[in-house]
């Protein structure tokens, strides 16, 4: 790896924006790819900051300082991906259930899972199950995330996919579910694919499940 | 001032074991730990129950066996809240109502019925607020509606919604500048917050409880839902009132004191 790449790596992690920014550019016109710069740059370093705060040895305040530091970067490259047509490793649609308003959990895993070399597709709060179906045909996702701090909303989970089955669809994405009240024996019950206790755990699921498919 | 005892809350895994166990003597003892070291209402949480509102009624009636302090009916349910307000024995509180149309059109037949005191949320169906502006206007949606329906304003205790302070080093001041201008715009209506939200994901959460509640004194906040156990905050909060104006010749503070339970 170039020492450019291993500098930005360090900077993501350190949560430098500005010096993200700089390097990136610094890359690019030096004629580093974009895609060495995501790939070998950006989230390998995310993936670091993730497992850091999975075992605890980051606060949320320090993963966010390094999204926003990885953002510095991935602004600068994903017009020039865009522009060249490159397709991201996946493809996730993001939504709090129907009931719910509670966002900070599920934009966590927006970043996250953005950090990840995901596109994300966020649908926001109080997603009723038409609404996660919808989508679902339009985006055509690898994954349909969803989240729920209420206990009387986390039942809601249960009916997207519900009504993800009627319509044909269940199998054809994988389904990641978290939130304070979640647990794995509730996504067991629901018949979800994943659980994922934090942001940095489900990026982490969602690769080893996308490398099995 | 008002202090409501956060811990008999099913969220926490040792109340959730010890409802599911039916282990009543642990319960009991903590409701009149909580009474004794000065909570004015006992907070009552179900929601993570197996059962959760045959568990609301078993958790009511074994409070009101051993202490006189009245209830903080607690549930996003509107069956668990009437379930609890059914049972208690003497004007409770509920925690929560909200703008939000569903939670609002289920809720306040409740509070009609059972006139508690009650949290208001300020959220609505738009989710959950941003700025002081749209917390203000919620406000103006909760108290207009709760007063048009008979309740009287001091019965009512808006919750601003603190967020994490991880997530956004804003947050602190915003609840604080939202707080000082519900507390201006409504002087009888008092203003309720939880103190761990604010701290949720960061380290050595107390402290920043502990100075969140200072703050908060400061800019008009009456109410709090904490953990009447932890000697450090009961005693930073009797010293707030009293820098606060809240405590006629400091005498609470001096009495505390006194009693050994005020401490520095």
């Amino acid at each position: 790896m170039s020492n450019l790449l291993a500098e930005i790596q360090e900077a993501v992690i350190n949560g430098q924006a500005p010096k993200v920014k700089e390097l990136t550019q610094a890359g690019l016109d030096a004629g580093q790819t974009p895609q060495e710069i995501l790939n070998e740059g950006l989230i390998p370093a995310m993936k670091i900051v993730g497992e850091k705060f999975q075992k605890g040895e980051f606060y949320i305040s320090e993963m966010m300082i390094s999204a926003r530091a990885m953002y510095a970067g991935l602004n600068l490259v994903k017009p020039l991906l865009i522009a060249q047509k490159t397709e991201s490793k996946g493809k996730a649609i993001v939504g709090t259930v129907q009931g719910d308003l509670h966002d900070i959990g599920k934009n966590l895993v927006c970043m996250m899972m953005e950090g990840g070399g995901y596109e994300v597709i966020d649908l926001g709060v109080n997603i009723t199950s038409e609404q996660f179906l919808e989508a679902v045909k339009e985006h055509s996702p690898d994954f349909v995330m969803m989240s729920a701090l209420l206990t009387t909303t986390m039942e809601s989970m249960a009916k997207v996919i519900q009504v993800l089955a009627d319509n044909g669809l269940r199998d054809k994405v994988l389904i990641g579910i978290g939130g304070a009240p979640v647990t794995q024996r509730f996504a067991d019950s629901i018949g979800a694919d994943f659980y994922a206790s934090d942001a940095g755990e489900a990026v982490s699921k969602a690769n080893s499940l996308l490398l099995e498919r | 001032m008002l202090v409501i005892g956060e811990l008999i809350n099913s969220s926490r895994k040792a109340i959730a074991q010890a409802i599911e166990q039916r282990d009543k003597d642990y319960l009991q003892n903590l409701a009149l730990r909580q009474a004794d070291a000065g909570a004015d209402y006992i907070d009552v949480n179900a929601a993570a129950a197996s059962n959760e509102i045959e568990s609301m009624i078993w958790l009511v009636d074994l409070i009101q066996e051993v202490t006189n302090k009245p209830l903080c009916i607690d549930s996003p349910s509107p069956a668990a809240l009437e379930a609890g307000l059914a049972r208690c024995n003497k004007s409770a509180m509920i925690n929560s109502i909200s703008a939000e149309k569903d939670r609002w059109e289920r809720v306040l037949p409740l509070i009609q019925k059972y006139k508690p005191k009650v949290v208001a949320l300020c959220m609505d169906d738009s989710g959950m607020p941003e700025t002081a502006e749209q917390r203000i206007r919620v406000a103006d949606v909760l108290v207009g509606g709760l007063v048009a329906a008979g309740v009287s304003e001091d019965d009512i205790y808006l919750d601003p919604l603190v967020k994490p302070l991880g997530v956004n080093h804003e947050f602190g001041m915003e609840i604080l500048l939202s707080t000082y201008a519900l507390t201006h715009k409504y002087p009888r209506v008092h203003v309720v917050s939880g103190l761990s939200n604010v701290s949720y994901g960061m380290p050595e959460r107390r402290l920043l409880n502990r100075a969140y509640m200072v703050m908060g004194i400061a800019m008009g906040m009456d109410a709090f839902i904490l953990d009447p156990l932890d000697q450090t905050i009961m005693s930073t909060l009797a010293a707030s009132r009293a820098l606060a104006g809240q405590d006629e010749y400091c005498m609470d503070y001096i009495a505390g004191v006194r009693s050994g339970k005020v401490k520095a």
